[in-house]
């Protein structure tokens, strides 16, 4: 038996939101692999659950007619990694989220919880950050939208209030559409691991297909957060293809990031897989985007 | 608090009250009797529990019983054939060897299970990955993958 108080299935979101409101202590559970495991371990034991597990609005992966790629919180990441809009239009994130846990977690995993657990490891993270993906959080008061951005404020916190629901992740068109996207994540194992170091990257080509136009770069544990490298990123911009370009980037990003020593690894190594992560992750990224990346 | 909940377990209709802090492992262990189901690890990192929820492979101890409602869960006793003999997913494991001490079997089987469902061929690395949510504490790894090649070379879609 888990060391559960109370359990209460939500029928629907504005139930969740409603019961969370109506609770202050409880705690959200979706897919179960990051709250059960905590409760477990004797963190969150004697809690209350409030559960959002298979609803069904929560769930689907959709295109709007504007191009807008909309995720419900609830899409598991293997749902997501074999969809077939994401598999078509931001193959990045797909990949990515292929990389968390193993094959049985990712059955059962979600996006939503990935990013509102506030780790900054989640192998979905670093992609949404290099997609500029817009959070959509359902509260009491109504809904808001905010940028991935601006979500996280530290290890484990975020802005989402106790009683508001992440219900959808949206990709608008023009952060994917002729962009080659890509991510790496460093693990000491090649599955069931949480990354060491984790790098996405999406870049968009000149016409030439020799130079950059447009790069975003963004990176899991090398801070208390994802982050962007966003200095690295306009000098990217009108860059030719080349040695100069990774140069500028692998060194660009030691100054924007700041990763800790823990257990799984020293601050000086995360900085050398750093540099070498961003070089591999934009070299792949520029092949995806049609580019020649050993120039 | 006892709740009661429909599914279905190995094909056949269930109605049965479960506790809301009860795990789908306990649950098919403890009131279903259903053992081939092992309790590893508790933490959805060993893989010894898996079940098929809905044809999907799920760790079940890290599943709550009450999210079985309304779903079909398959077990490797659900597995045998209808004159009793062992299913061929199962008799690849014999045929191979792939069975040591024998606790992380079943959950395998039940990965093959779902591999072999996708009717689709799968190369060596792609089974390596796809069986990398189990661990096999006597390490026989090479023998479990050819047991899940022969399992799956039924399937023909790419």
């Amino acid at each position: 038996m888990y060391d559960i108080q109370n359990y209460y299935q939500a029928g629907d979101v504005e139930d969740a939101v409603r019961t969370l409101h109506k609770n202050p202590e409880a705690v959200l559970i979706s897919g179960g692999s990051d709250v059960l495991i905590k409760i477990r371990e004797g963190k969150l034991a004697g809690c209350s659950l409030v559960s959002i597990n298979g609803i069904p609005e929560l769930q689907s992966i959709s295109r709007e007619d504007d191009g807008t790629i909309v995720i419900g919180a609830g899409a598991t990441f293997a749902g997501i990694a074999g969809n077939e809009i994401i598999r078509r239009y931001i193959p990045m994130l797909g990949h990515a989220v292929d990389q968390a846990g193993g094959p049985q977690l990712r059955n059962v995993g979600t996006i939503g919880g990935n990013i509102c657990n506030g780790a900054t490891s989640a192998d979905s993270a670093p992609g949404l950050f290099a997609l500029n993906a817009v959070l959509v959080l359902k509260g009491a008061d109504g809904i808001r939208e905010l940028p991935i951005r601006q979500f996280y404020t530290g290890p484990g916190r975020t802005v989402r209030a106790h009683d508001e629901l992440l219900t959808e992740i949206r990709i608008t068109r023009e952060n994917y559409h002729e962009y080659g996207g890509h991510y790496i994540k460093y693990g000491k194992r090649n599955a069931m691991e949480i990354a060491t170091l984790s790098c996405a990257c999406m870049v968009r080509l000149t016409k030439q297909k020799d130079g950059v136009e447009d790069m975003r770069l963004a990176y899991g544990v090398a801070a208390p957060t994802p982050i962007r490298c966003s200095t690295v990123e306009q000098q990217a911009k009108g860059m030719k293809i080349g040695h100069g370009l990774y140069e500028m980037v692998g060194q660009g990003v030691l100054k924007e990031i700041n990763p800790r020593s823990s257990w799984r690894a020293s601050r000086e190594f995360r900085l050398l897989l750093a540099e070498e992560l961003a070089k591999r992750v934009l070299k792949q990224a520029i092949r995806y985007a049609g580019g020649e990346a050993n120039a | 608090m006892l709740k009661i909940i429909q599914m279905t377990v190995n094909g056949k209709n269930v109605e049965l009250a479960v506790d809301d802090r009860e795990s789908l492992l306990d649950m098919l262990r403890n009131r279903l009797g259903l053992t081939s189901v092992k309790k590893g690890c508790e933490v959805g990192e060993c893989g010894a529990c898996t079940v098929l929820v809905d044809g999907k492979t799920v760790d079940s101890c890290i599943y709550l019983a009450m999210w079985a409602q309304g779903r079909h869960i398959m077990t490797v006793e659900g597995l045998k054939e209808a004159n009793g003999e062992l299913s061929p997913i199962q008799q690849a494991f014999v045929d191979e060897a792939a069975v040591q001490c024998g606790f992380c079997t079943p959950g395998l089987i039940m990965t093959a299970v779902e591999l072999a469902g996708t009717g689709k061929k799968y190369s060596r690395e792609e089974l390596r990955r796809l069986i990398s949510g189990h661990l096999c504490r006597c390490t026989g790894y090479e023998n479990i993958l050819n047991a899940v090649e022969q399992a799956i070379e039924g399937n023909s879609c790419i």
